[in-house]
């Protein structure tokens, strides 16, 4: 079957798409998004979380079938959307997001430093993250960031509390969990002197 | 495999009618997971997102009209005050993420003896209103659950409501489990006071084939709270009826040992729930003024 939806702010179609197939497969293997994780494919993990329609879910429970017409972010496109809830609180035009392409080519290119961050776009949470080492092996990473940003979207100053209830759906294996707590606070201690 | 996605409930009966192995998919929590693993292949999946009136919610005189696919993070930010014990489930559901999509609909749909909502909507008193091309039905919560993971539904039939009784008095609910989140209950059990009729409910989930009540355990604590006129007084409950009550509960449960935890276990765990939910519940009623909401 063929499915129209919306990803990181621009149109998409996948074609050919099995019916029992998730929404994770279609990002990773139809659409060339491979951000989004695929580890537990049973809701556990959090490696796969995007927003639905702005509702962090995890993309591995969604059917392919369920999302036609509706609007998808993943951590791809996290950079730009975070610019630009910031800019214009949210989309009005249609003509912001990030473009299919632009989003496959996401990554740390040997002229940016991946290491800092520098020379590469990136939302503030993303920078947080670098910035408080909160990343080790990575395979968490996106979701954990997904969430998080969602987390800072709807509280601005979230309690120790508040940060992991919204963080415990995401499994970290590193169990670096301690420096992703300091990510995110960092990130909201930034987005707090930036009002 | 087909992907039915019908615009509207009539739309949905009329597929469900047509092709009653259609699977029907809403939060997709259960049944994805089953898919990924390929334990499950359904000829159909019958895509419920699209019907608005699934999500939707109405606060009544007596009753709360559940949408079947409302999810539960909605039913804790919006329901606390109707629904204590409900909206303290929820809470226990999963994670965020889960909790997002999935809605009291699957739970009763999967019908796990595990499911975290049976216990809240066991000791509230609910009715579920089922619908085919045939017409509709209400089915009263202790008729629901028919076995392991069966329920009474018949094959052309999809979960539209639940109604819940609206809290008349303090609700609790808690679950075993080996941390906060992401956990299929060891054991859960709920109750609720009902001060209007003078009765307490509860509900066992995870500890027997089916959600249950411990029957026994209500009818002896009614008896109990009557003859010593603790409705009227608001005496603290004596330590011998706690602890006749949570013998009781643990006499009603018919668990298994498994995976997750021993029968003799789960038996126990269930004891200390009944006790302790029904000190915190008690306290919470005589407290006048106190809050029905439930302390996430």
């Amino acid at each position: 079957m063929r499915v129209n939806f919306t990803v990181n702010g621009r149109p998409q179609e996948a074609d050919d798409v099995w019916e029992g197939e998730s929404l994770l497969y279609v990002l990773r293997e139809r659409m060339g998004l491979p951000g989004s994780k695929n580890a537990c494919e049973q809701g556990e993990c959090g490696s796969c979380t995007v927003r639905l329609d702005g509702v962090p879910v995890c993309s591995c429970l969604v059917a392919a079938g369920q999302v036609e017409g509706r609007d998808v972010v993943t951590v791809e496109g996290l950079a730009e959307y975070a610019k630009e809830r910031t800019e214009h609180g949210s989309c009005g035009t249609g003509a912001c997001g990030t473009p299919l392409d632009a989003a496959k080519k996401w990554q740390a290119k040997p002229t940016q430093d991946s290491q800092t961050g520098e020379g590469v776009e990136l939302s503030p949470i993303q920078q947080a993250f670098i910035d408080a080492g909160a990343v080790q092996c990575g395979f968490c990473t996106p979701g954990l960031l997904i969430a998080a940003d969602e987390l800072l979207e709807r509280q601005s100053d979230p309690s120790d509390q508040d940060i992991r209830e919204a963080l415990s759906g995401n499994l970290c294996r590193c169990t670096g969990y301690e420096k992703i707590l300091d990510a995110v606070r960092l990130a909201a201690a930034r987005q707090g002197e930036a009002v | 495999m087909d992907f039915l996605r019908p615009a509207s409930w009539e739309e949905a009966l009329a597929a469900k009618a047509e092709h009653p192995t259609a699977v029907p998919i809403a939060g997709g929590t259960d049944v994805m997971v089953e898919i990924n693993f390929d334990h499950r292949r359904p000829e159909y999946l019958l895509d419920l997102n699209r019907i608005e009136l699934l999500s939707e919610w109405e606060v009544g005189e007596e009753n709360v009209r559940l949408g079947a696919s409302v999810p539960y993070t909605r039913i804790m930010e919006n329901l606390r005050a109707e629904l204590p014990g409900l909206a303290l489930a929820s809470h226990t559901v999963a994670s965020p993420q889960i909790r997002n999509r999935g809605g009291v609909g699957g739970n009763l749909g999967t019908a796990s003896p595990a499911g975290d909502a049976h216990p809240a909507l066991l000791a509230a008193g609910a009715e579920v209103e089922v619908e085919s091309v045939r017409g509709s039905r209400f089915i009263p919560i202790d008729a629901f659950y028919t076995g392991v993971k069966r329920n009474a539904l018949e094959p052309d039939e999809l979960i539209k409501t639940v109604h819940i009784k609206k809290a008349d008095g303090p609700q609790q609910y808690s679950k075993v489990g080996t941390r906060n989140a992401m956990v299929i209950a060891v054991c859960a059990f709920g109750l609720a006071l009902h001060p209007e009729t003078r009765t307490v409910r509860t509900g066992i989930g995870s500890a027997a084939p089916t959600p249950i009540r411990a029957k026994e355990a209500e009818a002896f604590l009614n008896a109990a709270l009557e003859e010593g006129g603790f409705w009227d007084n608001g005496k603290i409950i004596t330590p011998s009826i706690a602890k006749q009550f949570a013998d009781l509960c643990s006499g009603a449960a018919n668990p298994i040992d498994d995976v997750r935890g021993t029968a003799k276990y789960r038996r126990h765990a269930v004891g200390i729930m009944a006790r302790r939910q029904l000190g915190w519940v008690w306290e919470q009623y005589r407290g006048t003024g106190r809050t029905l909401e439930g302390a996430a």
